[in-house]
């Protein structure tokens, strides 16, 4: 049973995760690391855990794999569907809705926790958080089991008003700190840019992320 | 059991009709003193390479029940279609029954849209069933074939989530072959490079986990050919016995003898043949 962190399950493949969003003037910029576990096994050392549900539209999995990857197929059909009915590109929150209607309705059998972010038109970038059932917009949000070790760092450096450029280092350092930190992070990290004119997806290697105190003490 | 056609869809839930039917034949059977046999587990090591112009699976052949060896050359590479190929790990009857039926269902796909099926739908097929089953069905499956966008390399899990990579391992072997790619996978090898990894990864597998052994089956698809390869490598042949405990006549003496014949005749006659396919 695959995991991506959080509560305990019996062993088997999981998405041991780390995976924040945040909102900057006109997009937002997804970030994940790539381990999916099973046990004490990484089964999957190059995840991907940035799903599209739409072109500017992506969530971030944690929690079950299964339960996660399914979810996020179920709704990009949903958002298909949707946005041929309305003739347009559906709203971001529209995503998050449909994501958390799931996530509510069988929240006793799933064990997973996406993170819808996206840009639309009338409302810019978005980040919402879909935790149990909940539906909630917020600046950022972090998810995952690396998430409870840089809790700490995101709410110190998190700025109002930050750059594109800004919200990209800060995702890429907060995924550095918490794959140091949590065992069941790690891999390579994976940054999604949304905003008006384009979706850019990147990775970064293991070894070109930032570094920060990592020395062994040098005692004679 | 849910059956599955193209025309119906499936219906939503795991069904829990034989449940109460099990539980009551396990009653019984304890009542009695003996105990339901234990599903057959495939041990094993299986895994997938995607090489220059194709995909390598491979498997090794044993079939453990517990801790006994039940079956020592059984087949895990199953038919999906005539372009797509499987590994399965996990509960044998398990594996054997999703791909058949996933395999089927394929067929009438292919036969309605009238093109080569594509892996990426066997993946959906396999994946949507799994999770409906809530990890109830234990196949662990190495899904790997050749369509109109190039060669593809699945690992599905029992509880239905799935990863898409250039090369995948399963089973109770997993680790030793894993440990084995890791050393040696480059993109883009040729067939025999390809082929050569594949036999040493399942090999790591056989010799170092007690799930696996026997021999090293192959299956390697390409654009223009399958080559199923069973056995690829007979790495486990049954040794000749050097010694012999019989001993020869008039080794003990013989002091007396007496035959006495049994006349029977035929009464009746039957003939039931034994399926060794």
């Amino acid at each position: 049973h695959c995991r991506m962190g959080q509560e305990e399950r019996t062993s088997g493949g999981g998405l041991s995760t780390t995976i924040l969003a945040i909102e900057f003037d006109g997009g937002v910029v997804l970030g994940s690391d790539s381990r999916v576990s099973a046990g004490a096994s990484v089964v999957n050392r190059v995840m991907n855990k940035l799903s599209q549900l739409h072109d500017k539209i992506y969530c971030a999995l944690s929690g079950s794999a299964a339960d996660a990857q399914t979810i996020a197929e179920v709704v990009n059909y949903q958002l298909d569907v949707h946005s041929m009915e309305i003739g347009e590109d559906p709203q971001v929150r529209s995503a998050a809705t449909l994501v958390r209607n799931i996530s509510y309705k069988y929240k006793e059998e799933l064990s997973a926790h996406l993170i819808v972010a996206g840009w639309d038109r009338r409302k810019g970038g978005q980040v919402y958080a879909t935790l149990n059932g909940l539906l909630t917009r917020q600046p950022f949000a972090v998810g995952g089991s690396g998430s409870s070790y840089v809790y700490g760092f995101v709410d110190a450096e998190y700025r109002k008003g930050m750059s594109k450029e800004e919200c990209q280092k800060f995702v890429v350092s907060t995924l550095s700190l918490a794959m140091n930190r949590d065992g069941s992070s790690g891999g390579v990290a994976y940054l999604v840019t949304i905003d008006e004119h384009c979706t850019e997806e990147k990775v970064i290697l293991g070894n070109d992320l930032p570094t920060f105190y990592d020395q062994p003490p040098k005692y004679p | 059991m849910a059956t599955l056609t193209v025309n119906r869809p499936p219906q939503g839930g795991f069904s829990f009709e034989n449940c109460r039917r099990n539980a009551l034949i396990e009653g019984e059977a304890n009542k009695v003193g003996c105990s339901l046999p234990s599903a057959r587990k495939t041990g094993t090591t299986i895994c997938g390479i995607v090489f220059k112009g194709g995909v390598v699976l491979g498997a090794d052949t044993r079939a453990t029940e517990g801790m006994v060896v039940a079956d020592k050359n059984c087949s895990k590479i199953h038919y999906i279609s005539p372009n797509i190929y499987c590994c399965g790990a996990g509960t044998a009857a398990d594996t054997e029954m999703t791909t058949q039926l996933i395999s089927s269902n394929l067929e009438l796909h292919a036969l309605s849209t009238g093109r080569l099926p594509r892996v990426a739908t066997a993946n959906r097929m396999l994946k949507q069933m799994l999770f409906r089953y809530q990890g109830y069905i234990g196949a662990a499956l190495v899904l790997g074939g050749i369509d109109c966008n190039g060669p593809h390399l699945y690992s599905i899990y029992p509880h239905g989530s799935t990863d898409k990579l250039p090369y995948v391992t399963m089973g109770s072997g997993s680790l030793a072959a894993m440990a084995v790619f890791e050393d040696r996978y480059k993109p883009d090898m040729e067939e025999e490079e390809a082929k050569q990894l594949v036999r040493d990864a399942i090999a790591a597998g056989i010799f170092n986990d007690l799930g696996s052994g026997s021999n090293i089956d192959l299956c390697v698809i390409s654009k223009s050919k399958v080559d199923y390869l069973r056995p690829h490598d007979e790495a486990n042949k049954k040794g000749v016995r050097t010694g012999d405990y019989k001993y020869k006549r008039g080794t003990t003496g013989v002091l007396t003898k007496v035959v006495a014949p049994l006349d029977l005749e035929v009464v009746e006659e039957t003939i039931q043949t034994m399926d060794t396919s």
